[in-house]
């Protein structure tokens, strides 16, 4: 027969602070788990969204970001007359060659630098992101030394606001106005025309990628293949823009998780050793009990599923605690560099499903490993020893 | 005497919990020489730089190079002993995920404004002569199992095309922070290619290293220096190593952050489980040491009796997870992809840190129980039942 929850439940509410302890310790322990994991997601959330799956990009094949790569103007000439990128009303194709530079500025909060992404673009550029919305200021004028920067850009560092003069290329450019690019990474960016870039960094007649739209993006892998075909451009590739940047996100995110993910487990051994010690300490003062369960007739089998389940019980409650907690992580912003990208990328935590199931089945195996064996001393005591113990 | 004797005896009365109390501080204590070790390794960079050294970059962002015209105006400078540069090759060895530092360098002076790169003369010399051969770090030497003759084929990104280096040298660093994973060619095998098939872009390095007589002259020398250029197109921005270096740590903070708020965890956990075995403990005895009080023993004695024991358990169990921290720092750094940390110790301030952390644990987690002991009054301890 079952012994009811009710008696697990007094049990556990019985000695409060030793309780209070090890649900703590649980809740910390689950706490860092979920924030690591939300950190990881969140960082690889923000550049998957970064890409459209409607977009492809052209970059240099040895080149692991777009800084790294270089597309002559032959080769940028040979791709717009390629069968299969769609064209404008005017019967343009919807083509936009960028340039990308780092220039660094100073964080308001520490001092020391970080790198910025200054991304010149054609205007076919703003066209293929429409999910880029102008917030505040205008648009930068073609044509003229002017700029415009990401909504994570302007609270974050030294000179960056609307209005003010950042200094590069051997020219003042001025901030015109503030985007917003729905928490991508393009938030992170400060964005010109392509022209005045390439002209202040003489580097006419280069770029460093291009994005495109294909006029069916199902046809994506024949076209690649094409690609692929074309001796004029064996040096380049093209991929989806949607997976470049979750490329990009790699690296980061698998430190992240790595390092993370191996501390948690060998802390998460603390919390279960503590787990362990409050359920033996639960067995040994409650022999008398034990031994009365069971000459009422309860099972064996009974006594070591109670004792699991004040356990589990524990557990469980720490390890929603826990999550709990972190679910609050959601409200942070982080900025940093993205060794992927070599510039500094604003994310925030990200919670996601797997992450909760994930949080709630580790805190339960800390529950199950804790608690087993001490149940398993409860299970086994004799009913006359324990009965006369005192 | 009698109140260490107390002690001991009170330790073995729960065999098992003391047993897995020790064992939850032991791995508490690992996971975090762990994470400072992993912290530290990031600091490596800002450890080895020294202080008569500058760093002059472009004053944009270090993506963008210096004319190499600066290097003969750098060094007519007062107080400058030696100039050298260094240039940002990257490209792809293998495989674009086979990451460590490929840099063109001035062969003449780099690995002598280096110190920290042992090579011996002979190595330099064979270097100095053959325009394409390189010089690579003890490590990559290991990891690719390369010996001195060998070829490596390199695909350049910033500077396309195909690209072979012969390895002439191998360089052994001096010490545990200098990086022994870096790739170093002569500069002038870029730039004769360049000047062929791009010469707009020939004629430019990407950071100078300028050597210093007296690190005191630092400020001044760098101010000289970034004057020298200002309203140039391209001007600088020069800093000591170390702020270089500092600077750059800036960008990761956030992680560093992250893995400073998990070693205060840790040290949390320890807190509690250590805490939860004293309350235990001392709830058991509340009988006893009233017995103790009526004995006339004062407070001071309960104090070494309740305090004596968490201090005990936590230094053993702060002296069983340092043992353990070196194999699990071992196996860490195996575990992790190749080219992440090139330097990876554990430093003995890491080790300090993580005694005094257990030491204060230990304290700490006395004084709840200890409080608890000292203020029941006697009557109520007798009558106590389990």
């Amino acid at each position: 027969m079952k012994i009811p929850f009710k008696y697990t439940l007094r049990n556990i509410l019985t000695r409060r602070l030793t309780t209070a302890l090890t649900i703590t310790g649980i809740s910390l322990v689950v706490f860092v788990f979920a924030a690591v994991l939300m950190m990881a997601y969140g960082l690889q959330k923000t550049l998957v969204d970064t890409g459209s799956d409607d977009n492809v990009i052209f970059l240099r094949k040895a080149a692991t970001a777009e800084i790294t790569s270089i597309i002559m103007q032959d080769q940028f000439n040979i791709i717009q007359t390629l069968p299969g990128i769609a064209k404008d009303e005017n019967g343009k194709p919807l083509i936009s060659h960028e340039a990308v530079v780092i220039i660094n500025l100073p964080y308001i909060q520490t001092g020391g630098f970080a790198n910025l992404t200054v991304r010149g673009l054609a205007p076919e550029g703003i066209r293929l992101r429409p999910h880029v919305q102008l917030t505040e200021g205008r648009m930068f004028s073609w044509g003229s030394r002017e700029i415009i920067a990401g909504n994570s850009i302007h609270k974050r560092f030294e000179g960056a606001k609307l209005g003010d003069k950042v200094k590069f290329g051997g020219d003042q450019w001025t901030i015109v106005g503030i985007f917003d690019a729905g928490g991508s990474g393009f938030d992170s960016e400060l964005w010109g025309d392509v022209d005045q870039l390439t002209q202040a960094f003489s580097r006419q007649g280069a770029s460093s990628s291009l994005l495109a739209r294909l006029e069916n993006t199902g046809n994506f892998d024949r076209f690649r293949e094409d690609f692929g075909k074309d001796q004029r451009l064996q040096t380049l590739e093209v991929k989806r823009e949607k997976k470049f940047y979750e490329e990009q996100s790699e690296d980061m995110a698998m430190f992240i998780r790595i390092l993370g993910i191996a501390v948690t487990l060998i802390f998460s051994a603390g919390a279960m050793i503590g787990a362990m010690i409050t359920m033996y300490a639960a067995v040994s003062n409650r022999t008398v009990e034990i031994g009365t369960l069971r000459a009422l007739g309860f099972k064996r089998r009974s006594v070591l599923a109670a004792f699991l389940v004040e356990s589990l019980s524990l557990a469980l409650v720490g390890g929603s605690i826990g999550l709990f907690l972190a679910s609050f992580l959601r409200f942070f912003r982080v900025s940093m560099m993205n060794f992927g990208s070599f510039s500094e990328l604003a994310f925030s935590f990200h919670l996601s499903v797997e992450i909760v199931i994930g949080s709630i089945l580790f805190s339960l195996i800390m529950g199950i490993v804790g608690g087993f064996l001490p149940s398993v001393r409860a299970s086994r005591l004799n009913i006359v020893n324990s009965l006369r113990s005192s | 005497m009698r109140v260490l004797k107390l002690i001991y005896k009170n330790m073995l009365r729960h065999k098992l919990r003391t047993t897995l109390t020790v064992l939850g501080i032991a791995v508490a204590v690992t996971s975090f020489g762990l994470l400072r070790t992993v912290v530290t390794a990031w600091y490596s960079g800002v450890e080895s730089s020294a202080a008569n050294r500058l760093i002059t970059r472009h004053s944009v962002s270090f993506i963008f190079p210096l004319p190499f015209s600066y290097r003969d105006r750098i060094s007519m400078i007062d107080g400058v002993q030696k100039v050298a540069f260094a240039n940002w090759f990257g490209g792809v060895y293998i495989d674009k995920k086979e990451f460590f530092a490929r840099l063109g360098v001035d062969a003449d002076n780099y690995f002598e404004v280096y110190p920290e790169l042992l090579i011996s003369p002979d190595q330099l010399q064979a270097f100095k002569q053959d325009r394409s051969g390189c010089i690579i770090g003890e490590q990559i030497a290991q990891r690719y199992n390369l010996k001195v003759g060998d070829i490596m084929p390199v695909e350049g990104d910033i500077y396309p095309g195909k690209w072979e280096f012969t390895i002439r040298g191998i360089y052994k660093p001096r010490d545990k922070t200098t990086d022994p994973s870096n790739m170093l060619f002569q500069w002038k095998y870029i730039e004769e290619r360049l000047r062929q098939e791009w010469p707009e872009r020939a004629g430019y390095v990407g950071w100078y290293i300028t050597e210093i007589k007296d690190p005191k002259n630092s400020a001044a020398i760098s101010k000289k220096i970034d004057e020298l250029f200002s309203n140039s197109p391209a001007e600088t921005k020069t800093e000591t190593e170390r702020a270089f270096q500092q600077g750059f740590m800036a960008s990761v903070s956030a992680i560093l952050t992250a893995m400073n708020v998990m070693s205060f965890v840790i040290i949390g956990i320890i807190l509690l489980v250590l805490g939860n075995t004293m309350i235990m403990g001392t709830r058991e005895r509340t009988r006893e040491y009233a017995v103790l009080k009526t004995l006339g023993f004062s407070k001071a004695h309960l104090f070494g009796l309740i305090g004596g024991e968490s201090l005990s358990i936590a230094m053993i169990g702060a002296a069983l997870g340092l043992a353990l921290t070196f194999p699990m720092i071992k196996g860490f750094e195996s575990a992790l992809p190749k080219g992440w940390f090139p330097i990876f110790n554990l430093e003995t301030v890491t080790l300090l840190l993580a005694c005094g952390s257990a030491f204060l644990v230990g304290l700490l987690a006395a004084i709840f129980p200890l409080q608890r002991a000292i203020s029941t009054k006697i009557v109520d301890g007798l009558r106590q039942i389990g």
